[in-house]
């Protein structure tokens, strides 16, 4: 910077110099702390924050899934479906077993929450046949396979919720504490820190990097990038129907329409992230700070009483102002070079 | 840091000012700024004596300034002529004069000697085509300057010398062209006077019928570059590393080619573009489908096998076009080095990445290629075009490899890196790496190669070496052999 610099005109370029190193992501949350502190008193509770944290797990595990999809380059849209078709699978299958033998709780449990993350899997697995080794674009893909999966999951119910699991599934993995941490944070935890592994400490991880970064130069390089687009979907779909299952041991009831708003949700918490919807760019601690922030906004407004419908509006609105910081960001990456 | 600073420029009506410099010397923002597309922070622009200011590109279309940058401003889904008239199309009423456009289009592509159709998708024509259309494009309003920068980057020979005929006829009908190049060769060929730039400096105007080659690379490096062309090694007898037999790709961009590659030996595969000089290898190396013949690497069979294998058995292949092949731009060269060798020690152990060794062998390479800035963080496309082709080029040592494949391995390189460059390939070569060195450029085969095939069409024309590689026979073969 030529000549005088005045002390406002360095805080506003060490500003601009943090929003290019971070994105928009810190400066939003503390928007909303500050913002949601003023507004409600309730707010800034540990308990009101332990709140938010288990509202938002269900989010934060979809989130890290798409996460995968968006660094490939792709998106999947299908997740919502994933949810429910899980959820219904899921406990369709533990109240069936349970139903056959009372006394065997937990193996009806374990049966049951297997079918459903199984059945929920199997939607990636469609996704990925279809966009790794068809060439189908996800966008078609997805948006074809949340319609089947949504048709199924309503067939299988005939629209009506799934009753009869054994409550001490909903005890456990809905309402439950382990290591005092509630059971859906940390299986979350649990989640997030295998991804974290796989993703930066083994070579697996580079790869989805470089297929969304440059699937020629990847393929060049000795990458199976087919095999790495197909386990993209496979992995997001397991993410999903995992949260599916942990949200249906929240309800006790398996669902057909839960999860609507999973799709939009989880895009937005990853490009509020800073991940890059042309693929390649972004990391995991991010994201799930990402859907944390999600959760926040909406446990805030909830809080403040805005209306539900409001809300939604809210959303939508943060998405975009995401996407548009982040050409902002690019812009300003430009100037700081010069 | 300033990207132009004070620079004097003009030009001369029926002149070809020739812009010359390094990577980064500043010639694409000077160009930029003639062409409206940027602004000078300080500085004035004159036209035909009189002051003007260029605030946008349509600004300097109606002076008649257009330029030709080297990223295609082309739709590649639409026609030639949709193209042609983009933003200016001929219209009835409110509705597009489709027959008067088709006319249009015909005449200025006759009038340039363009044998294109107009109704031809973009998508589906040569990079020389498009280029030629990119030019065409800057010819539907009244023409006084064009800016052409690196225009025969990605021409044949052939196309080049259709390219100077033209610029012949412009500069007679009294216009001025800008033209950038980093060709040696081209500069006494068409230029008028040349100015050389070096970060962001005027260092000099010079005539460019006197000024020698060697003057202009110390003019703009700065510095003296006795030989951009080490000196070459000795023809060896090592053993055979590749062996390609008869060898037919399916989409037929090779026909039945057979060819050798030994040990510690330069190979170059000259040809135009699409002659299959590059398919061949990406055929060997498992990037492109194998109709029939055989290729066997360091005495076994591999026919069919993909990249992952060939990697892994000590073969790469580096492709041509860095941005679409080559690099991933957004992330950062560290990645980007130690791409093609995730699975191998120090990179990883077993399933693990090993994050200090990674960091490690890329620090020692990026110091081995001499990359700049030394910062193996920045993303590939936070560098200059020269570096990132060093960053590519450090990923043929991140493992043993014993057969490197070099596809077009300088193009948009300025001239101090491409010494290195070539210094780099010889020294591989020295240690015994086989090296294929193909290539569009022909000074670079006659330098560096002990023995080299020229392709025409999907076959080797010829294969010629020691004496008998020579420009001549090169040339000679380049094209259709004709009566014998």
């Amino acid at each position: 910077m030529p000549g005088k610099e005045t002390a406002e005109g360095a805080a506003a370029l060490v500003l601009k110099r943090m929003f290019v190193r971070l994105g928009i992501l810190p400066f939003l949350l503390l928007a909303a702390l500050v913002i949601f502190t003023l507004m409600s008193e309730n707010f800034l509770t540990s308990r009101n924050l332990t709140n938010v944290l288990r509202q938002s797990v269900y989010l934060a595990i979809v989130s890290i899934g798409q996460m995968l999809a968006l660094l490939t380059g792709g998106f999947d849209l299908s997740v919502g479906t994933i949810l429910a078709l899980a959820s219904v699978a899921g406990a369709m299958t533990m109240a069936a077993v349970y139903g056959a033998m009372p006394e065997a709780i937990w193996l009806s449990i374990a049966i049951g929450c297997l079918a459903g993350v199984a059945a929920g899997t199997m939607i990636g697995v469609v996704n990925g046949v279809g966009v790794a080794f068809f060439n189908v674009s996800p966008f078609m893909m997805s948006l074809g396979m949340a319609s089947v999966g949504f048709g199924v999951a309503l067939y299988l119910t005939g629209g009506v919720p799934v009753y009869g699991m054994p409550i001490q599934f909903g005890d456990a993995f809905g309402f439950g504490n382990l290591l005092g941490l509630p059971a859906p944070v940390l299986v979350a935890a649990v989640l997030v820190l295998g991804l974290y592994v796989f993703l930066y400490r083994t070579p697996y991880g580079r790869h989805f990097y470089a297929v969304g970064g440059n699937r020629k130069a990847a393929s060049l390089s000795g990458i199976n990038t087919r095999g790495t687009l197909f386990l993209t979907y496979v992995l997001c779909a397991f993410f999903a129907a995992v949260a599916g299952m942990l949200l249906t041991a929240r309800l006790d009831t398996g669902e057909a329409n839960i999860g609507a708003s999973m799709p939009l949700e989880s895009i937005a918490a990853c490009v509020i992230a800073g991940v890059s919807l042309r693929g390649g760019v972004g990391r995991l601690e991010n994201v799930v700070l990402g859907a944390l922030f999600i959760g926040l906004v909406q446990n805030g407004m909830n809080l403040a009483r805005i209306e539900s419908y409001l809300q939604t509006v809210v959303l939508g609105a943060l998405l975009i102002l995401a996407v548009v910081a982040d050409q902002i960001r690019l812009k300003y990456v430009a100037t700081l070079k010069a | 840091m300033r990207a132009l600073d004070s620079v004097d420029f003009d030009l001369r009506a029926g002149e070809v000012h020739l812009l010359f410099g390094e990577n980064g010397a500043g010639k694409s923002t000077l160009i930029s700024i003639l062409a409206g597309a940027m602004q000078p922070t300080s500085g004035t622009l004159w036209f035909r004596g009189r002051q003007i200011s260029l605030l946008s590109v349509h600004d300097a279309r109606e002076l008649g300034i257009s330029a030709v940058f080297q990223d295609f401003s082309l739709v590649p889904q639409m026609t030639v002529e949709e193209n042609l008239f983009l933003g200016e199309e001929p219209r009835r009423g409110a509705f597009l004069d489709r027959l008067r456009s088709r006319g249009y289009a015909r005449e200025i592509l006759d009038e340039l000697g363009f044998r294109i159709d107009p109704a031809a998708r973009v998508d589906q024509l040569t990079r020389a085509e498009q280029q030629m259309v990119e030019i065409a494009k800057a010819f539907r309003s009244d023409l006084s300057v064009l800016i052409l920068d690196e225009p025969t980057a990605s021409l044949t020979n052939h196309e080049t010398d259709q390219l100077f005929n033209l610029i012949d006829e412009l500069t007679a009908r009294g216009i001025g062209i800008v033209y950038i190049t980093h060709r040696m060769a081209e500069i006494q060929q068409i230029g008028s006077r040349i100015t050389v730039l070096r970060d962001g400096r005027h260092v000099d105007t010079v005539n460019a019928q006197s000024a020698s080659e060697e003057d202009l690379v110390q003019l703009m490096t700065g510095r003296e570059v006795g030989e951009i062309f080490p000196a070459r090694i000795p023809q060896t007898k090592g053993e055979t590393v590749l062996k390609i037999e008869d060898l037919t790709t399916r989409d037929e961009s090779v026909k039945g080619v057979s060819a050798e590659m030994r040990a510690g030996e330069i190979v170059g595969l000259a040809g135009l573009v699409g002659s299959g000089k590059s398919e061949l290898m990406q055929a060997a190396f498992g990037a492109k489908a194998i109709a029939a013949g055989r290729v066997h690497l360091f005495g076994r069979e591999s026919t069919g096998h993909g990249p992952k294998r060939n990697i892994r058995d000590g073969f790469l292949y580096l492709p041509s076009d860095r941005r679409t092949e080559g690099l991933m731009m957004m992330r950062s060269a560290r990645e980007n080095v130690a791409l093609a060798a995730l699975d191998a020690e120090p990179f990883s152990s077993g399933p693990i990445l090993t994050l200090g060794g990674e960091r490690r062998a890329v620090g020692d390479l990026a110091d081995q290629v001499n990359l700049q800035p030394r910062q193996i963080e920045r993303t590939a496309d936070q560098f200059s075009g020269g570096n990132q082709q060093k960053v590519m080029l450090a990923r043929s040592l991140t493992r043993e490899f014993r057969l490197i494949a070099f596809d077009e391995p300088t193009v948009g390189v300025d001239v101090g890196t491409r010494a290195a460059i070539y210094e780099f390939i010889v020294n591989l070569a020295r240690h015994g790496v086989a090296i294929v060195l193909i290539s569009s450029d022909l000074p670079e085969i006659l330098h560096l190669s002990n023995r080299a095939y020229v392709f025409y069409r999907g076959k080797v024309q010829a294969e010629l070496l020691g004496a008998a590689l020579s420009e001549e026979a090169i040339l000679a073969n380049l094209f259709e052999r004709e009566g014998v």
